[in-house]
C-alpha cells in the first residue's frame, strides 16, 4: 500500500519541538524537558534516539505520537500519520483479555490479519502463551506480546521506546532480528529509543544524541554498517567507539 | 531436572486438590455447628420467657412458615417486595453509576456537585421516604423512588472512585492502536470499573432490602413483607414477624450465591 502512494517514499518527517513544559504540580517546580529539538527523518530509514535516563526520550516519543499536544512547536508525520504504531516502554497490555485477545484487538474489526497472530506469537516465542492473562506472565513475556501486537500492524511508521530492556540477551537479539526482518520486508520509518549504545549502533541508520537537563540534540551521527556487519560484534563495537568517541 | 520436577508438580496439583475438598467440608461443618447452636440457644430463651406470642420457639415460626406458604401469602408479599427489590437496585445502580462515571470524569463538576452528593448521602432515609410519599402519594413509583435515593449516593462515590481510577497508560494505547469509542468503552473502560460496579451492587443489595421493608410498612399499600411485618407488629405476633424475616433471608442470601458471587467471580476471572 505504502510503495503505491507516491508521496510516502519522498516526504520526511518532521519534528520540532521549541519547548516542553511539564508545568509545576504541588510542591513540584515546573520543568523544562525539551527545548530546540529539531529534526527530520528520512522515509524508511532508522533513527535511534538515545541519551541518558530522564532526559526527555520518552516525552519526545509521546509527542511524536500525538498524545501530548501541550508543547510549543509542530510534528509532521508526512503520508505515513494514520499507519503509525507506538511500542510503549511498559507493556500496556490489558490484564483482562489474553495475549491473543491483546493482539488481535489492536486490528481493525474485520482485519485479514488475524490470520497472521499466530505466526507472530511463534516469531516472539508466545505460542504457548497465547490463551494466558498477561499477569500470570513474566515482564518478559509480557514484553515480547506488546512487540507481536505492534508488529502485527505492519506500520509504515514505528515508534520504539526501549523496547527490549529487561529481556535476557538471546532474545533481545532474536528480536532485534525480528524487527529488522520486519522492517526490510514492509518499509518502515522507525524511530527507536534505546540508552544501549551497542544496540544503537547495531539497529540504526542514524543515531541522536539527548543531552541531560534541557534536552536538545547535541550529536547527529550516520551509522555505516551494512545489515550483514551487524551481526559482528567486533565491527558493531567499533563503530559504537568511532560514534561517541566526542561523548 | 525434567524427569524429577513432573510427578513432584503431580504430587503437589492431587495434595492441593484433597486440601480443597478438605477446607470445604470442613467450613460445612462449622457453618451447620454454628447455625444448631444458633437454634439451641433460640429454643431455650424461648422455653425460658414462656410466651408463645411474644417469644415464639423455632418450631412455631417454622409452622407459621409453612402456613404462610400453604395460603400462598408467602410468596404474594414476597415477590411484590422482591419486584420492589429488583427495579429500586436496577435504577439506584444506573443512575448512581451515571452520575459517579460524570462526576470522576470532569473534576469541575465534581468540584460544583460533590457537596450536594454529602448533602444527599448524609440525608436520613426517613426522610426521603417520608418527602416521596408526601409528594408522590403511595405508590409503587414513589416506594420504588425512595429507596433508590437511599442506595444512588453511595453508588455514585464508588462508581466516582472507579473513574478517578481508570489508567492512563491503556487509553494512551487505546489511543494509539485506535480503538474507537465502543471498543475502548468494552474492553478498556469497562473492565476496569467492573470491580467498583460489583462492590456498590453488592453493598446494594444489603442496603436495599432492609430499606425496601421500611418503606413497605411506611408506605403499604397492602401488600409487601414490609407491610405483612407492619400488621404483625400491630397485633404483637411475633412468629409471623420471623416467619418473613426467615423466608426472606434465605431469598437474598440465593440471589448472593446463584446472582451476585458468580458475576463477581467472572469479572475476576484473569487476575493472578
Ligand atoms: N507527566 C509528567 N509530569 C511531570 N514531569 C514529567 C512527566 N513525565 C516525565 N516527566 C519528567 O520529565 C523528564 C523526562 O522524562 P522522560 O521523558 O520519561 O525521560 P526518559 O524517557 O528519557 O528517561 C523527567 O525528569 C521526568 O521526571
Ligand atoms: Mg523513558
Amino acid at each position: 500500500m505504502a510503495a503505491l502512494d507516491p508521496r510516502s517514499g519522498g516526504a520526511p518527517i518532521r519534528i520540532r519541538v521549541d519547548r516542553k513544559i511539564f508545568p509545576a504540580i504541588g510542591a513540584r517546580e515546573a520543568q523544562l524537558v525539551l527545548s530546540d529539538v529539531k529534526f527530520e527523518v528520512q522515509p524508511h530509514s532508522f533513527l535511534v534516539l538515545t541519551g541518558p535516563s530522564g532526559c526527555g526520550k520518552s516525552t519526545l516519543l509521546n509527542i511524536i505520537a500525538g498524545l501530548d499536544s501541550d508543547f510549543q512547536g509542530a510534528i509532521d508525520l508526512g503520508a505515513g500519520k494514520d499507519r503509525m504504531t507506538y511500542i510503549f516502554q511498559s507493556p500496556r497490555l490489558l490484564p483482562w483479555r489474553t495475549v491473543y485477545e491483546n493482539i488481535a484487538l489492536a486490528l481493525p474489526d474485520g482485519d485479514p490479519r488475524v490470520k497472521n497472530i499466530p505466526e507472530m506469537l511463534a516469531r516472539v516465542g508466545l505460542t504457548d502463551a497465547a490463551t494466558a492473562y498477561p499477569e500470570r506472565l513474566s515482564l518478559g513475556m509480557q514484553r515480547r506480546a506488546s512487540l507481536a501486537r505492534g508488529f502485527i500492524l505492519e506500520p509504515d511508521i514505528l515508534l520504539m521506546d526501549e523496547p527490549f530492556v529487561s529481556l535476557d540477551d538471546p532474545t533481545a537479539q532474536s528480536l532485534r532480528r525480528l524487527l529488522i526482518e520486519l522492517c526490510e520486508r514492509h518499509p518502515t520509518t522507525v524511530i527507536f529509543v534505546t540508552h544501549d549504545r551497542a544496540e544503537a549502533v547495531q539497529l540504526a541508520t542514524r543515531i541522536l544524541r539527548l543531552a541531560p537537563g534541557k534536552a536538545s540534540v547535541v550529536q547527529d551521527a550516520n551509522v555505516q554498517l551494512t545489515t550483514a556487519q551487524r551481526l559482528d560484534r567486533g565491527l558493531v563495537l567499533a563503530e559504537q567507539s568511532r560514534i561517541f568517541a566526542a561523548a | 531436572m525434567a524427569p524429577v520436577s513432573t510427578p513432584t508438580f503431580f504430587t503437589r496439583k492431587q495434595a492441593s486438590v484433597t486440601n480443597g475438598w478438605g477446607a470445604s467440608a470442613e467450613r460445612l461443618g462449622w457453618l451447620i455447628a454454628s447455625l444448631l447452636s444458633f437454634v439451641l440457644l433460640w429454643q431455650l430463651v424461648a422455653s425460658y420467657a414462656d410466651d408463645v406470642r411474644r417469644f415464639p420457639t423455632p418450631a412455631i415460626v417454622l409452622e407459621t412458615v409453612s402456613q404462610l406458604a400453604a395460603s400462598g401469602a408467602l410468596w404474594a408479599n414476597i415477590s411484590t417486595t422482591l419486584v420492589r427489590v429488583i427495579l429500586a437496585f436496577f435504577f439506584a445502580m444506573v443512575i448512581g453509576s451515571v452520575i459517579g462515571i460524570l462526576l470522576g470524569k470532569f473534576p469541575r463538576v465534581d468540584r460544583f456537585f460533590d457537596p450536594w452528593l454529602v448533602l444527599f448521602l448524609n440525608l436520613p432515609a426517613i426522610v426521603t421516604i417520608t418527602l416521596c410519599f408526601i409528594w408522590g402519594g403511595l405508590t409503587q413509583a414513589a416506594a420504588v423512588t425512595a429507596v433508590a435515593l437511599n442506595k444512588i449516593p453511595s453508588a455514585a462515590v464508588t462508581l466516582r472512585e472507579g473513574t478517578r481510577a481508570l489508567s492512563r497508560d491503556l487509553n494512551e494505547m487505546a489511543e494509539v492502536y485506535k480503538f474507537g469509542w465502543w471498543k475502548t468503552l468494552r474492553h478498556v473502560t469497562i473492565p476496569q470499573l467492573a470491580p467498583y460496579f460489583a462492590s456498590a451492587a453488592r453493598t446494594g443489595l444489603a442496603l436495599i432490602w432492609k430499606i425496601v421493608l421500611v418503606v413497605e410498612a411506611f408506605g403499604g399499600n397492602g401488600k409487601g413483607v414490609g407491610y405483612q411485618i407492619f400488621i404483625a407488629f400491630q397485633e404483637f405476633d411475633v412468629s409471623i414477624i420471623l416467619a418473613y424475616a426467615l423466608a426472606f433471608i434465605l431469598i437474598v442470601q440465593v440471589i448472593e450465591f446463584t446472582v451476585l458471587q458468580p458475576l463477581i467471580e467472572r469479572v475476576n476471572k484473569w487476575r493472578r
